[in-house]
């Protein structure tokens, strides 16, 4: 090789020289939006993808979709609506409240569900697709929200479920159902800002996916999937009333109330945590800007071995 | 004359005293017991109950635009990782890798999902290395032709895991071949097929090493190396053990490993 005048430059001042950029640097936080923006499609497609392959070796196939909510929805009802006495004090009291128990139910399995589900593909999103993540270029948060858009879609399939459960209790379409739409958009937001948290941890320690259950757990116990929560905390549990307040307001009780809200006739606003649309919101927005901004800060390091 | 001097000593891909480590959870040789588990969190220090593989150790080099590079080296000495941390999917512990452009790996196989047909495959798998909707309807009949799968029924239409492992590769092959890259990276994908698809893959290669600026290709297969390369690293143990022309470099290593 004959000399040439760049003998005796380093590596860096090599590529300074002739314009080179780093290797799997980070981008900054408005080029990796619009390179996300770039990659909807793949995350579209790859959310549809997962949903396909999920029920595909399953003799009953796409029917899953909808038998899996619902047949957990059962097991809740037997349990708790049958055995336990959970549908006292539903709203909006009494013997009404008492025949809005399965719809109050079935939107919170499905309402809680979402979310849970969300949690669990986030944690296992990098830490499971290492193989795609070391194969491939595009940004790492293209994973996590694809997960959670996964999860938006098969929502979308209880919905139906939902729909005829409501039908068969009576509870006829009124406008209010249109508040669906905004409370799924929120939902989907704040959940794919809780994958993007769940997932950057669950990259460093895969153990979250051993954890992240028994956490889950416990906030579906605290959110009232399946029991009035004010009412029972306060009536049977003798609790304050603050702490009942206080639970009321995590954000998982509040979309599940908020869709009760827009679904269950006889559910008013004093049903629900005060000033539920802004709770929602808020939540909505810290999760999401946190959960994009924190997930975005360790990009360059997913796929370490 | 001068100018093709000059374009010749454009460097493309710089690696700068790289170093990739990769950490392991338990793998602590015989001390898989809970308590051993239990003990190894609560023991002071870093990297608790992880074991490090030191994959590659200090490798510098430069490569220019219009070169084509052969890896080589016996198993597990760092040839795949280098290529990955060379497209910046391997973060480096130490040193830094710079490129002009985004390297890519040929290879898609991560993206793709067995249980979906080889129809939707081809989509997820081109929408995963970044093509447009529009780029891969335009080549989609074009991936098919090429991968041969319906050339005995309509195939496509059925799940991957359906297909026999022949064709799965193939089908893989296809897609990944079908996007045009600035700096590209082959590991060991030649030989994948029965000999018809085999031919058919060497050219397509061929095709897409004229496209693209520079090559790197890892293979066990000498003859391979020597009919695609211009210039060898030899890395043994992570480490870079000779860089240089392509003869000169084989002819060590075959001595070497005692061919």
């Amino acid at each position: 090789m004959p000399p040439s005048p760049d003998d005796g430059l380093s590596g860096a001042e090599l590529a300074a020289k002739y314009g080179l950029s780093q290797s799997g640097a980070r981008p900054g936080l408005v080029e990796y939006v619009r390179q996300l923006w770039g990659r909807r499609h793949f995350i579209l497609a790859f959310s549809q993808a997962k949903l396909t392959a999920q029920y595909s070796q399953a003799k009953l196939g796409q029917l899953w979709q909808v038998a899996t909510p619902l047949l957990n929805a059962a097991v809740y009802f037997l349990i708790f609506g049958l055995i336990l006495g959970a549908r006292d004090g539903v709203p909006p009291g009494g013997k009404e409240g008492k025949a809005n128990y399965v719809p109050f139910l079935v939107t919170g399995v499905f309402i809680f569900t979402f979310t849970q589900q969300s949690v669990m593909a986030g944690v296992r999103s990098i830490s499971g697709n290492l193989g795609l993540v070391r194969a491939l270029h595009f940004p790492r948060a293209s994973l996590p929200i694809s997960f959670a858009l996964q999860q938006l879609q098969q929502l979308l399939y209880s919905m139906i479920v939902l729909l005829v459960v409501l039908l068969s209790f009576q509870q006829l379409p009124t406008w209010r159902w249109l508040l669906v739409v905004p409370i799924l958009a929120l939902q989907f937001v704040f959940n794919s800002g809780l994958a993007l948290v769940f997932a950057r941890l669950g990259s460093k320690m895969p153990d979250m996916a051993q954890l992240m259950p028994f956490v889950l757990r416990t906030l579906m116990y605290a959110s009232g999937v399946m029991f009035p929560l004010h009412y029972m905390l306060v009536n049977r549990a003798q609790a304050p009333l603050w702490l009942a307040d206080l639970m009321q307001m995590n954000p998982v009780a509040v979309f599940m109330d908020l869709m009760r809200f827009a679904l269950i006739d006889g559910y008013t606003l004093n049903d629900i945590a005060p000033h539920a649309w802004w709770l929602a919101v808020s939540w909505t927005i810290l999760a999401g800007v946190v959960g994009f901004v924190y997930f975005w800060k360790a990009e360059e390091r997913y796929g370490r071995g | 004359m001068a100018d093709e001097i000059q374009d010749a000593h454009v460097p493309t891909v710089i690696a700068d005293d790289l170093h990739i480590v990769y950490r392991v959870n338990g793998t602590r040789a015989g001390k898989g017991s809970a308590t051993a588990a239990m003990s190894r969190i609560f023991k002071r220090g870093e990297e608790r109950g992880v074991r490090k593989v030191h994959a590659v150790k200090g490798v510098s080099f430069v490569s220019y635009r219009g070169e084509a590079i052969g890896l080589i080296g016996s198993n597990g000495s760092g040839k795949s990782t280098l290529l990955r941390a060379i497209a910046g999917l391997l973060p480096a512990e130490k040193g830094k890798v710079y490129t002009d452009g985004q390297p890519s790996l040929l290879g898609v196989n991560a993206a793709l999902m067995n249980d979906l047909t080889g129809e939707r495959n081809v989509i997820l798998g081109g929408l995963a290395m970044g093509m447009t909707r529009e780029q891969i309807r335009a080549r989609y009949q074009e991936i098919v032709d090429f991968s041969g799968i319906n050339e005995k029924g309509d195939f496509i239409t059925l799940p991957m895991r359906t297909y026999s492992s022949g064709m799965a590769a193939r089908l893989r092959f296809s897609i990944a071949a079908a996007k045009d890259h600035d700096v590209l990276m082959i590991d060991e994908a030649l030989a994948t097929g029965d000999r018809k698809f085999q031919k058919r893959s060497e050219a397509r290669i061929r095709e897409l090493r004229k496209e693209a600026g520079t090559v790197f290709l890892v293979s066990h297969n000498n003859k391979s190396i020597r009919d695609t390369c211009d210039r060898v690293l030899w890395l043994e143990r992570g480490e870079l053990r000779m860089d240089g022309p392509t003869d000169e470099v084989l002819k060590e290593y075959e001595k070497f490993t005692g061919k």
